[in-house]
């Protein structure tokens, strides 16, 4: 029993994470939201090089995987920065498709040549990506226009076709880790903010009223963390499923906390959209339902007791 | 990365398992709380000690078998599964035994532990006074100097265990003129000596499981000071540290606990009620979040420290929610007389006990986000 990362996934988590903070996301970020896939697609293509894709990919296709372990530290790193880009769904069709579909877009996923979309119902990026697909693996097309989403990053469109009740369990692990990544980012941001804003004379993290809802945040992500990497351990069982959903629920509730609290303790800057923050509190709670609501996934797991 | 027991931890776990089959008995004790329960969970924790299971991690020669924490967990899981009766000895158990044996002498060791482990002495944790709870800092009794030890005066209170206990233990102002958090001493007493009155006092559920003690020139031998005299806040709070881990509260309690909370929930619930139904799948997921965290703690090399107090939290919170979900499950029935109403009552003073839960959150503030120390 040996329950933490090992020094090569801790390695490997670090360097996404001093790459994804060296890129400063959030310029990136509105660039995506303004339709500029530019800078974008030149993060996907780092990340790709640091062995993001591969990892989701088979050897046999390619890859070096699948490593759900190193998927979810790799997966809180991109929440972290709130990189934009569907790396949720180009990780879930690599597992979708190596298991079942066609795999001959594997190779081009590992290298980070391919972004794919995946209708869950509706399609992330499928302007910017490659290939979008049903969650049975094959192709779909997008119909019409854009339809907006809360976090403006998140450029959403609908899809042909029918769509299954229950999203796959990977996927559902991977976003996920995703919202934990940005739960802990506004966690540490709103930190920041109450050692140096002050208020009636001194900083307001000098107040109890403000202490209390950041440890209360803290306690909800940090033990929302251990249910991701329970899950991915359980990649492979009959548990999977039950587990994914498990973790979907605790780190939705925990991270998109972290925001409304984030939110209270920044006050009216928080509520600026010029003002970073409002990047990955947007987030926040379009990740809550993306993928599956909480009451969704609370349903599920009451269902396998 | 992995959960994966080995072959020794599963063999561990198929031993307490078909020992605990053989040995729990039948019949739930009456409740520890009460005089006639004491002195049963008192015979209890002797037929544990008398095959080295009442504390399984402890070196041999303290009494108890030497395995590791892990295999500590499984036991715990087990015992908890089991429905094995309460510890009546955890306060000595999970608050003295730690610190003696970080701060203890050979002989102290020699005498205090093996008759814990053997449930033939009884510790009560006497720490609160009536102006010193959350700030225990501020604790008035005093130690003072006499031939060959120490004299104790004042006042102890909601002492828990020490309504039934044999002997007690906490910290004494040994210096008059010290203030906060030096000049004090960590003393170990009779509860039967001259000088001491107990008067146990009513708790929330109408048991007299907790007490006053009122100290009027109790003597206490030199061998029964731990560390240094006028260092006992260093001392103490290495106990405290402990008591804030998964010493206190192991995470097999909670999942025993949903195992039966979810059977409770297929035999009572209204199938149309998915407002019970999410807050049953909410205490699973969050015993299993706390069962992999205490499997990450205990993975991991260095000191939790200031962690612990993200335990304490959490564990007391899912204790009251879980518990409240199974009196809400039990609708009319849920105000009567059951082991569940009796955990749920027990559960209600986790928030409280061990440093409240406000406390802990200003420690997570303060020494793990590293927010300034400010105006309480």
């Amino acid at each position: 029993m040996k329950f933490v990362l090992s020094e090569e996934q801790r390695m490997f988590a670090g360097t996404l994470r001093r790459l994804l903070a060296d890129a400063g996301t959030a310029t990136i970020v509105r660039a995506w939201a303004s339709g500029d896939h530019g800078p974008g697609r030149e993060l996907w293509s780092a990340l790709a090089e640091a062995g993001l894709f591969a990892v989701a990919v088979p050897e046999e296709h390619g890859g070096a995987g699948p490593l759900p372990v190193e998927l979810v530290a790799a997966m809180e790193e991109v929440g972290r920065a709130a990189a934009p880009g569907p790396y949720v769904e180009t990780l879930a069709a690599a597992e979708l498709l190596a298991r079942s579909g066609d795999p001959d877009l594997l190779p081009g996923i590992a290298e980070g040549a391919a972004m794919v979309s995946l209708a869950v119902p509706h399609a992330l990026d499928a302007d910017a990506a490659d290939t979008v697909l049903g969650t049975d693996g094959k192709p779909r097309a997008a119909a019409g226009g854009p339809v907006t989403s809360l976090d403006p990053a998140r450029r959403l469109f609908r899809v042909d076709g029918e769509h299954p009740a229950e999203p796959p369990a990977f996927g559902v692990l991977m976003c996920a880790a995703q919202q934990l990544g940005v739960g802990r980012a506004l966690l540490d941001v709103t930190v920041e903010y109450a050692k140096a804003r002050q208020q009636f004379g001194r900083p307001i993290g000098e107040y109890q009223a403000v202490k209390h809802h950041l440890a209360g945040a803290m306690v909800e992500l940090e033990f929302a963390r251990p249910l991701l990497y329970g899950a991915a351990l359980a990649y492979g069982t009959p548990e999977f499923g039950r587990d994914a959903a498990a973790a979907k629920v605790a780190v939705s509730e925990a991270s998109y906390g972290a925001a409304k609290i984030a939110l209270q303790v920044h006050g009216a800057i928080g509520y600026t959209d010029e003002y970073d923050p409002s990047l990955w509190i947007r987030k926040a709670r379009a990740l809550h339902s993306a993928w599956g609501t909480p009451a969704e996934h609370r349903a599920r797991v009451a269902a396998s007791l | 990365m992995d959960l994966e027991f080995g072959a020794a931890d599963e063999e561990f776990r198929a031993e307490v398992r078909a020992w605990l089959a053989e040995h729990v008995p039948a019949e739930p004790l009456p409740s520890l709380e009460t005089e006639e329960g004491f002195a049963r969970h008192r015979e209890w924790e002797r037929t544990l000690g008398a095959d080295r299971l009442s504390v399984v991690s402890w070196p041999r020669e303290h009494g108890g078998r030497g395995v590791s924490v892990l295999q500590w967990l499984v036991f715990e899981e087990e015992y908890y599964a089991a429905n094995a009766p309460g510890r009546v000895s955890q306060n000595g158990i999970n608050l003295l035994a730690p610190t003696l044996m970080k701060h203890g002498t050979p002989e102290q060791l020699a005498r205090v532990l093996p008759p814990m482990a053997a449930g033939e002495v009884i510790w009560a944790q006497a720490w609160s006074e009536p102006g010193a709870g959350s700030d225990l800092a501020a604790l008035r009794a005093t130690a003072t100097r006499t031939d060959g030890g120490w004299l104790l005066n004042g006042q102890k209170t909601w002492s828990s265990r020490a309504a039934f206990a044999d002997r007690g233990f906490g910290l004494f102002r040994s210096d008059p003129e010290s203030e906060r958090h030096r000049g004090l001493t960590y003393l170990m007493f009779p509860l039967d000596a001259e000088g001491v009155t107990v008067r146990p006092i009513g708790r929330l559920d109408g048991k007299p499981a907790f007490a006053e003690l009122f100290l009027d020139g109790v003597f206490v031998p030199d061998a029964d000071v731990i560390g240094e005299p006028g260092k006992g806040w260093n001392v103490a709070m290495s106990t405290a540290g402990n008591e804030r881990g998964l010493t206190l509260r192991s995470p097999g309690r909670f999942t025993a606990a949903t195992e039966r909370l979810v059977e409770l929930w297929k035999e009572r619930a209204d199938p149309s009620d998915t407002a019970l139904r999410d807050r049953v799948a909410d205490a699973w997921i969050r015993s299993r979040a706390y069962r992999l965290k205490g499997f990450e703690t205990i993975s991991r090399d260095d000191d939790i420290g200031a962690e612990s107090s993200l335990n304490k939290i959490f564990w007391s919170d899912l204790d009251v929610a879980l518990h409240e979900t199974a009196l809400d499950l039990l609708g009319a029935d849920g105000e009567l007389e059951s082991e569940w109403l009796e955990n749920y009552v027990f559960s209600l003073a986790g928030p409280i006990y061990a440093g409240t839960n406000e406390i802990q959150r200003n420690v997570i503030a303060e020494r793990l986000l590293g927010l300034p120390r400010g105006a309480r």
